[in-house]
């Protein structure tokens, strides 16, 4: 081959490329963008647009739509994306239940996938699928790292406590997979409750040396300042998010000392994530979340993809996909077999610096961890 | 279990019913004397949370907060009672539930627009932080002590208010028949936008409250109007006396069936079946309790049958 044959070879190769580079990806977000939830769909949104805006990808067109936290109006959403809006792709779903409303008929008609967030079992085990894609976690990844550090932090007898519903159940047995010392009282409270003075008293004569806690959103904020204004005092340690950077700002001081097992923090020392902290900051005038990291890897994992396939194509793009070539905010990154991350989960505690509230890395609560249901998943 | 930590779970079910009895008896007085049904009586808690929370944070003064709250919400409570709620009263209760559930999505997205997504922070004032010995040796938070002075001092003003005064008389006059207090030459649309700014005070005062409490966030009076409502068909609708009684046997009954019925279901079942069920149970505990006074008394506690 002559060196003017292999240049028209290459420029033909580049051509291609940049054409399968060139084929337009149409993305829906479906988030929580009103009521009680909307903080944490707001930061999925930002940090993804973040991502999305700094790329500067003509080709990535970016629908959203709030679900009002309603499993009905997120499922109405999705049809409409799909069917008349012709999305190649779904994304943004906060909340497990809107998830497994949305996710299961959305694959089904061929349509990717990404999880921002919810990450429930049922979709990591039995119900996995091709084209679904967790970016988070799986939804019991840090109630596991609040289990597997909690001992280290000295807790050897928990009281353990989350509201009574699948996620609670769900994040009271990860709790207990990995932790080593006594449970020393199990209390599941109403989902909304807002006054937790009869459960701090069972805690006080519980005998218990730390507690455990999954109370998402304000049902954490109530928790965290009647259970400093008791005076009880035991060490508190739960999944992040209780204890994330949207909340933490309503607790105040109460909730400086607090331990929350992660997957991401603010300080965790890679360039991706430095440089994500900082636009976050720059671009809204507000630290960010885990939601907004998990949006911003969401954004770029697909925008990893693109560069390497045609969506249309939707083998080569899953394929691309499953590579996870980009620069996660978390450092290493990879998917397992059933498409969720294999990442470390680490410990953070929550510190006073200046005049707001953040958190700090404290440990490895595990590392290099998947998921518990990998072995229920076939495909 | 001791006894001790049961006399502090009863002070919880008192506190927790005497702030539940703020709410429902704005409720109760607006349903008794407009026969309105107001969902929008959890916005103006709303409503004044966030006052408090935004007047301390620009003060610094939990106490100016607490008067902002009271003015915020007995304003809101009056505007929208002279603008919407004048509209209803001769309107079904249909009509009512559907123009009072637009005020919530309004004061929601309108209170988002205002202050955003994220909850306000709130705490409670330094001069009532911590615990304090009871006698008996029991460890019990101040501000919550407080809580139950407060509300026995506004329910004791309350009935002092309905039971010797000109403007209580006016009330309960119309109350019993609105037609005939107006022909008698008093001005009922404005007795009736008084009472409904009177309700809103206290809604907005106890979300002020328990704000300092609990987390101040958009839509946090939607749970609380709910079990307000469970109390003043359990006390009887129009009763204030029916109201603060209703609120303390809910508190209680909530508050205590969280607590005990675990342990009792511990006792014939393993730890973890007995948390489950103790806790599904308990969680309609308060419900059963309605449903057995409707049964024994159909028109509440102390309301006409």
């Amino acid at each position: 081959m002559n060196a003017s044959k292999s240049l028209l070879v290459a420029a033909a190769a580049l051509a291609m490329a940049g054409m399968a580079q060139a084929e337009p990806v149409k993305v829906g977000m479906i988030t929580t963008l009103s009521g009680g939830g909307a903080s944490l769909g707001i930061d999925t949104r930002d940090g993804f647009m973040l991502a999305v805006k700094r790329a500067g990808n003509p080709d990535l067109e970016v629908v959203i739509e709030d679900d009002q936290q309603k499993p009905d109006i997120a499922v109405q959403i999705a049809d409409k994306m799909i069917q008349s809006e012709k999305v190649d792709l779904l994304t943004g779903i906060v909340w497990s239940n809107l998830a497994m409303a949305v996710v299961p008929a959305a694959t089904a008609q061929g349509k990717f996938y990404l999880s921002t967030n919810a990450a429930p079992s049922a979709l990591a085990g039995k119900g996995c699928n091709p084209n679904y894609f967790s970016v988070s976690y799986q939804n019991d990844n840090l109630h596991e790292a609040a289990g597997a550090y909690a001992a280290k932090a000295g807790i050897t007898k928990a009281f353990i406590m989350a509201p009574n519903y699948p996620a609670g159940q769900d994040s009271l047995a990860g709790f207990k997979r990995f932790y080593e010392g006594e449970v020393v009282g199990e209390v599941y409270t109403q989902l909304g409750q807002t006054d937790y003075a009869g459960e701090i008293a069972q805690i006080r004569a519980s005998g218990a040396d730390g507690v455990f806690i999954f109370l998402p959103g304000g049902m954490g904020i109530s928790f965290v300042k009647q259970y400093a204004d008791s005076g009880v005092g035991l060490q508190l340690i739960g999944p992040a998010f209780s204890f994330d950077q949207s909340i933490i700002q309503a607790m105040g001081d109460a909730a400086v000392g607090v331990l929350n097992g992660a997957n991401w923090s603010p300080d965790l020392d890679n360039a991706a994530n430095a440089a994500f902290v900082a636009g976050f900051a720059e671009e809204y005038g507000r630290l960010p979340s885990v939601y907004a990291a998990y949006g911003y890897d969401t954004a770029n994992l697909l925008l990893s993809a693109m560069g390497k396939a045609s969506v249309t194509d939707a083998d080569a793009f899953r394929a691309a996909l499953r590579e996870a070539d980009f620069d996660s905010v978390r450092g290493e990154f990879a998917f397992n077999a059933s498409q969720h991350p294999i990442q470390d989960l680490y410990v953070r505690e929550v510190v006073r610096d200046g005049d707001i509230l953040t958190n700090r890395i404290v440990g490895v609560a595990i590392e290099d961890r998947g998921h518990a249901y990998e072995d229920e998943c076939k495909m | 279990m001791s006894a001790m930590l049961l006399i502090e779970q009863v002070l919880n079910g008192l506190q927790y019913g005497v702030m539940l009895f703020l709410m429902a008896a704005g409720l109760t007085l607006v349903f008794g004397v407009m026969g309105l049904i107001n969902l929008a009586h959890g916005a103006l808690f709303m409503v004044g949370a966030f006052a408090c929370a935004s007047v301390a944070a620009a003060t610094g003064s939990f106490w100016l907060g607490l008067a902002a709250s009271l003015a915020a919400a007995a304003a809101a409570g009056a505007i929208v009672e002279l603008t919407v709620i004048r509209r209803l009263y001769a309107r079904d209760h249909l009509d009512q539930v559907l123009a009072t559930f637009a005020l919530i999505l309004v004061f929601s997205e309108g209170t988002r627009w205002l202050f955003g997504s994220f909850p306000l922070y709130l705490d409670i004032p330094p001069a009532l932080a911590g615990p304090v010995t009871l006698p008996g040796g029991i460890d019990y938070p101040l501000y919550r002590l407080v809580l139950i002075g407060i509300g026995l001092a506004i329910a004791g003003g309350l009935f002092w208010l309905i039971g010797r005064t000109r403007l209580g008389i006016r009330i309960r006059a119309g109350e019993a028949d609105r037609e005939m207090i107006a022909a008698l030459g008093v001005d009922i649309s404005r007795l009736y936008t008084i009472v409904f700014a009177l309700g809103a005070a206290l809604a907005g005062l106890a979300g002020a409250l328990v704000g300092a409490l609990q987390s101040v966030q958009v839509g946090m009076g939607e749970p609380v109007l709910i079990l307000a409502f469970v109390v003043i068909v359990i006390g009887g609708i129009g009763s204030i006396k029916g109201a603060l009684v209703g609120a303390i046997l809910v508190g209680l009954t909530d508050t205590l069936g969280r607590f005990l019925l675990p342990v009792l279901f511990g006792a014939f079942m393993p730890p973890s079946q007995a948390t489950t069920v103790g806790a599904a149970l308990a969680s309609m505990l308060i419900y059963i309790l309605m449903a057995g006074v409707l049964v024994v008394r159909p028109g509440g506690l102390f309301g006409r049958a």
